[in-house]
């Protein structure tokens, strides 16, 4: 007979910890948590203005609006307007100048949001416009940054170009997506006694919601509370941006002196927040005849919006990722952070590594089209090796390096090379129709890139039943942090994960945290957990061994009992019997990240842990005559290490990269030509739906994988790299262009490839291979 | 005269009474505020996210109950009078027990942040009750109005086939009194219900409404509501006085002749799909893609046509095959042929207390060749960038007839005619295609917008007559990709 086990420890597949309330529509979300009696609904003025000086504003008559309560702007902030995570100078509400469409410049309290919206609107507000400035263009031509630019260089990129046997120079852009959490952005600031605020917020980040509104309301730290127990989806998008909702929000409570409830709607949310840049890569490459990269100077510049927020992050991880799995001999890359008069773009999955990677993906698929290769072998040709050819553009060697092996299993799973010549055979008898195929790697490098970030803290309790009460600086937005670390405390304790009770992220418990973010959730919180569990196991130990008269290395914890010595005993009577000999049964637990660090000004160090691989091959089939496609097929290969949670990591795997896929094809931001975005509802910005599932989808687990690196039970960050995986749609929409034009010139393809773009491009492959050009000059497209 | 009804419902099978409402509270609004049942979400407040999603559940026509999905964030509440409204909450049984919908959910992992969860379990809780052994093309159309961000779909696709494992019956098939209790609640006259000063009237019969509008000529009508409900929800105007169209069974009807079929106005797209389909194939595809079904369950024929947007689905198709509408006023009714209906940007033919009564749809009879073809962003559930409908009659190989007609290439939907006449007595060729459609592009001057450029526009709205000449002349085997 098998030894007994706990159920729901490390390893097991068990349900989210909410799915139950979920499906029952009993999982409480801020916007659902009761409302304390006389709880008035704000509602936001924003700007109609890109950039324009506030002349005037005249609040007289929305003063005297029925149910109006309290009105405020800029100059009624008690503390510093400013929820600037890295930089000083961000606003929540506008100081004197609107600095884009949307832009938060007042913000109304009353006891409906439809009597704050109606008072809204009788508020007068006099601009005096200034120019704009809107694309990443016209922020290079102006040299208007948000940060200073960044650098890495290896080698020396203009001999190496200059030696290489070719050269390519190119420009290409992608698009930002919006997070599009189905939850939108929500706060509940509720005044306490002695001018504190608790602050129910819908946050990725309670600890800087906790700050920024103590900086706010100009109270220390300690007089803020914070509290999440869930939000509906996250993706980085409640990073930075809630500090701006829950700041209007306490700012609104603390005037009214009455709780206020500040819940953006779907238009508002879109009009007001951040979104992931989108990007310009400008770059030339030198690379030899059997399509080796030997040589590569490159700028990636992103669009900002108004303030830096945390795009001077997002902009170093683009560069961080410009090498993908890919070494490259000479190279210089530089970063910029663009200043527009757009929405401050943020945090969203991945933090410019996507951006940075398709960048080289695009490259490789270009050099290999003009070597006339099929851009696999290319891809293999340049991958790091695991002994040599290992640096990065940022001097960290890879030392885990398994993108070869992964991608020759995936090869063979997916009958790589059998595909291969059937599509080309296909698509020489088929007319209207082209298929494209293509497979893309992804190395992600893990860890926050600013060092001090990289730490966690976790609190435990157990009760005398021998029950545990659960806490950590982690937020759960549906990745199924809470599931996993309570996995890990249950394993420590080798109890069932059902007596492990999983509490709401609270300030008040574990302070000075890191946003859940940068995919390190589970790595930075489960050893915290871990750690806090191990300590109360060791008085418990060191309990058991004197009271039972034993060694203590005869007491061992095994499937919800305590054997010591010859005898067992529940686990709850032995922490009822600790506790009457007056052993502490809770303890904080907390971490840190070892061998990280990262000298920005010469761009280099060891800015990651480890990394995560994983590798997908992506068909589509495209339609020549109107651009729409199909992703017809989509096998998936990841490094999760060794995983805590099987099902939990699959779906991470999966949404993943249906979410890369929608930034990547039909998910388009559309700005007009006064810079108001009109794409701010799903009517208008079309994420993946249920039918654009590939209807043939294999996804798997790198089960050989263990991490390298010694993370919580050898397990690899999840979240944010199989987003990158999509690369491969992409890639394969630009090979089905290529086919349409039977290969014959290097197509130009932007994204997001849109139906549209995707029909432009076809037309402009086939005008460039009617007129016989014979080589491409520049990849850039429209 | 005074208005005095409440609004009576079943309510996860408990019976309200509303009272003091405004009426054009949503039904969303209405369970989060006033019932506290906060498991119905709100992600978009425009039905086309899917966090809203509860189920309306009432006799059919043979006294069947029916389950249909629709979004609560943009139905008025006063719509749902006599009828079952079921969310989220209501599903399990009275031990607590999952139902089979949920607990497929569960076990198929299929949440993550749990947001857009309730839409889903009640999308496929009513599919549950209307398919009992779906096809995947099922699932998806079931679930085309939801939106999901973290899962990426397959795990709800899993639970979708999944959820018939369990029992075949659940507590609401096993609860006999349902059906009882709500022909109790039902209504001989139409509702009269006034709230915070807004009435609303839910005439169920032409002579009520003629009554109504004589005396209230300045009354805003409402169908399907899935754009009127937008009015409210997005633009934040305020209605003093709706008449709902929805309950008129004169409004409702589907006849069909030797000749014709006669939709009725009030008809949803849901109803009319079947006749479409039987008749137009191309056209019945159209409409799967028409929104979504809880949109589709609301959205009405003569909505879509009386809302007169550019970019509606309905007309094109509609005016190509010759459809004529009937406006139904004091004065009688006046039939026009529909592309004379719309006369410019969101403004029509109807004069005031004039409504859209039905439209009458010739058969198709041998030599037609007809196809209607919808291009956007995502296949599912948007809007569309271009709308072409061609109908043809061809005889011996020449092009008799031509009526084509496009949406989303000018401010209304519009034939044209340049391309028509490029056609007629020409053999029909993809050299005569290509020549009409060099003249598509003297017909319309599309506008750049977010959905696509005018470039674009231009492009596809050529491309696809050839799709229609390839398509019909057996020129091209491989022209359509299947969506799957």
């Amino acid at each position: 007979m098998a030894e007994p086990r706990i159920q729901g420890g490390v390893s097991a597949p068990v349900p989210h910890d909410s799915a139950h309330k979920h499906v029952t529509g009993e999982a409480i979300y801020t916007d659902d948590l009761p409302e304390p009696p006389g709880t008035l609904q704000a509602y936001v003025l924003m700007s109609p203005r890109a950039h324009a000086r506030i002349v005037r504003i005249d609040t007289e008559t929305a003063r005297a609006m029925p149910g109006v309560a309290a009105i405020v702007t800029a100059e009624d902030i008690p503390g510093r307007n400013d929820v600037g995570p890295i930089f000083p100078g961000e606003p929540i509400l506008a100081p004197g100048v609107v600095e884009y469409i949307g832009m938060p410049v007042l913000a109304i309290a009353a006891t409906s949001v439809k009597a704050a919206r109606a008072a809204a609107a009788v508020v007068r507000i006099d601009y005096e416009d200034r120019p704009p400035v809107l694309s990443i263009e016209e922020a290079l031509a102006a040299q208007s940054f948000v940060c200073p630019p960044h650098e890495m260089r290896r080698g020396d990129a203009a001999r190496g170009l200059a030696r290489a046997p070719h050269r390519l120079k190119g420009e290409w852009r992608c698009g930002g997506q919006d997070h599009f959490y189905l939850e939108g952005q929500v706060a509940l600031a509720v005044p306490q006694e002695d001018g504190d605020m608790l602050v129910l917020s819908s946050t990725q980040h309670p600890s800087e919601v906790q700050k920024m509104t103590a900086r706010l309301l100009d109270r220390p730290i300690h007089a803020v509370t914070v509290e999440v127990r869930r939000m509906g989806g996250g993706f980085g998008g409640k990073e930075t941006q809630p500090a701006i909702i829950a700041g209007i929000a306490a700012v609104l409570a603390a005037k009214a002196r009455r709780p206020v409830k500040l819940r953006l709607d779907r238009d508002d949310d879109m009009m007001i927040t951040g979104k992931r840049h989108d990007f310009l890569a400008r770059y030339e490459a030198g690379y030899d005849d059997d399509g080796r990269l030997l040589a590569l100077d490159m700028v990636l510049a992103a669009r900002a919006g108004h303030v830096a927020d945390l795009s001077p992050s997002i902009v170093d991880r683009a560069l961080f990722h410009a090498d993908n799995c890919y070494f490259i001999p000479d190279v210089h890359l530089a970063g910029y952070g663009c200043r527009t008069n757009t929405q401050s773009n943020t945090a969203f999955r991945g933090f410019g590594g996507p951006q940075g990677m398709l960048a080289i993906e695009n490259l490789i698929d270009e050099i290999a089209r003009r070597v006339g290769r099929d851009p696999l072998d290319v891809r293999k040709l340049n991958y790091y090796g695991t002994d040599t050819r290992n640096v990065t553009p940022y001097h960290q060697t890879v030392e885990d390096n398994i993108i070869a092996e992964m991608t020759a299993e995936l090869e063979h799973d997916a009958a790589y090379a059998a595909r291969r010549r059937e599509i080309d055979s296909w698509n020489r008898e088929s007319s209207v129709l082209k298929k494209g195929l293509a497979m893309a790697p992804v190395k992600f490098g893990i860890s926050f890139t600013t060092q001090f970030l990289n730490q966690a803290g976790a609190l435990v309790h157990v009760y005398t039943d021998g029950s545990v009460h659960l806490n950590h600086g982690g937020t759960e937005m549906g990745q199924g942090l809470m599931t996993k670390v309570a996995q890990v405390v249950a394993e420590e304790f080798q109890i069932d994960l059902a007596r492990v009770k999983i509490s709401a992220t609270n300030t008040g418990k574990v302070p000075n945290t890191s946003a859940t973010a940068a995919s390190a959730g589970s790595d930075l919180n489960g050893m915290a957990a871990q750690a806090a569990a191990r300590e109360i196991k060791s008085r418990l130990i060191g309990f058991a061994s004197t009271h039972f008269k034993v060694a203590p290395g005869s007491v061992r914890f095994a499937a919800n009992r305590v054997f010591v010595g010859g005898r067992s005993l529940e686990f709850g009577d032995l922490a009822a019997l600790a506790y009457k000999a007056r052993v502490q049964l809770s303890a904080t637990g907390f971490y840190k990240t070892p061998l990280i660090h990262y000298d920005r000004d010469k761009g280099t160090g060891r800015p990651f842990f480890y990394f995560a691989y994983g590798i997908a091959a992506a068909e589509v089939l495209v339609d020549t005559l109107t651009g729409e496609y199909k992703v017809t097929r989509a096998d998936l290969l990841h490094d999760v290490g060794r995983s805590i949670n099987p099902a939990i990591d699959l779906g991470q795997i999966e949404g993943g990269f249906i979410q890369g896929m929608g930034w990547l094809t039909t998910e388009e931001l559309w700005w007009d030509k006064s810079g108001a975005l009109k794409t701010h509802a799903p009517s208008t910005y079309k994420i993946p739906a249920a039918r654009d599932l590939p209807p043939d989808f294999r996804v798997r687990l790198y089960e050989r994988s263990e991490n390298r690196a010694e993370t919580i039970h050898r397990s690899k960050a999840v979240g944010e790299p199989p987003l990158m995986l999509a690369n491969s749609v992409w890639l394969a929409l630009k090979d089905a262009v290529g086919a349409a034009a039977e290969h014959r010139v290097v197509p130009r393809l932007d994204a997001p490839a849109t139906p549209e773009r995707v029909l432009m491009a076809i037309e402009d492959a086939r005008a460039r291979a009617a007129a016989s050009e014979p080589q491409p000059i520049a990849a850039s497209a429209e | 005269m005074s208005v005095t009804d409440t609004i009576r419902f079943l309510l996860n099978g408990q019976e309200r009474t509303v009272d003091g409402v405004d009426p054009t509270t949503t039904v969303l609004d209405y369970l989060r505020t006033h019932e506290r049942l906060c498991g119905t979400k709100e992600g978009c407040a425009e039905g086309d996210c899917g966090a809203c999603t509860v189920v309306l559940s009432e006799p059919d026509d043979n006294g069947v109950m029916s389950y249909r999905a629709i979004n609560s964030c943009i139905r008025f509440l006063p719509t749902i009078d006599g009828k079952h409204l079921i969310t989220v909450e209501g599903l399990k049984d009275a031990d607590g027990a999952l139902h089979p919908v949920q607990r497929a959910m569960v076990e198929a992992h299929a949440s993550q942040c749990g947001f857009c969860t309730p839409g889903f379990v009640m999308s496929l809780f009513a599919l549950w009750h209307a398919e009992k052994a779906p096809q995947r093309e099922d699932v998806l159309q079931a679930l085309a109005g939801n939106l999901c961000r973290c899962t990426g779909y397959r795990p709800i696709l899993d639970a979708a086939m999944g959820m018939y494992a369990g029992p075949a019956e659940d507590k609401f098939d096993r609860d006999y009194s349902t059906f009882g209790r709500l022909r109790r609640l039902a209504r001989i006259t139409g509702l009269r219900y006034a709230g915070r000063g807004k009435e609303f009237f839910a005439p169920r019969s032409l002579a009520d409404l003629a009554d109504i509008l004589r005396r209230h000529p300045e009354a805003d009508l409402l169908a399907g509501g899935t754009d009127f409900g937008l009015f409210v929800t997005k633009q934040h105007r305020e209605f003093a006085r709706v008449v709902w169209l929805g309950d008129i069974a004169e409004l409702r009807r589907i006849s069909a002749t030797d000749t014709h079929v006669e939709i009725g106005a009030g008809v949803t797209w849901t109803d009319a799909l079947p006749v479409l389909d039987q008749h137009w194939p191309s056209f019945g595809e159209l409409v799967r893609r028409f929104a979504s079904p809880p949109i589709r369950n609301s959205a009405t024929v003569g909505g879509n046509i009386a809302n007169a947007s550019p970019i509606g689905d309905g007309p094109p198709p509609l005016i190509a095959l010759s459809t004529t509408v009937t406006l139904l006023g004091a004065d009688g009714e006046r039939e026009m042929p529909l592309e004379e209906f719309f006369l410019d940007y969101r403004r029509t033919a109807l004069r005031r207390g004039e409504i859209v009564a039905r439209v009458r749809i010739p058969l198709p009879t041998a030599g037609l060749e007809f196809a209607v073809y919808k291009l956007s962003k995502r296949i599912d559930q948007d809007i569309s960038a271009v709308c072409a409908a061609f109908a043809l009659r061809i005889a011996g190989g020449i092009v008799t007839d031509a009526r084509i007609a496009f949406g989303g290439m000018a401010a209304t939907p519009k034939r044209a005619r340049l391309a028509e006449a490029a056609l007629i007595d020409r053999p029909w060729t993809l050299a005569t295609a290509n020549t009409a459609a060099a003249a598509l592009d003297r017909d319309f001057t599309p506008l750049d917008d977010f959905r696509a450029s005018a470039a674009y526009r231009r492009i596809t709205a050529r491309n696809l007559l050839r799709r229609f000449c390839l398509e019909t002349t057996g020129a091209a085997q491989d022209s359509r990709i299947a969506y799957g």
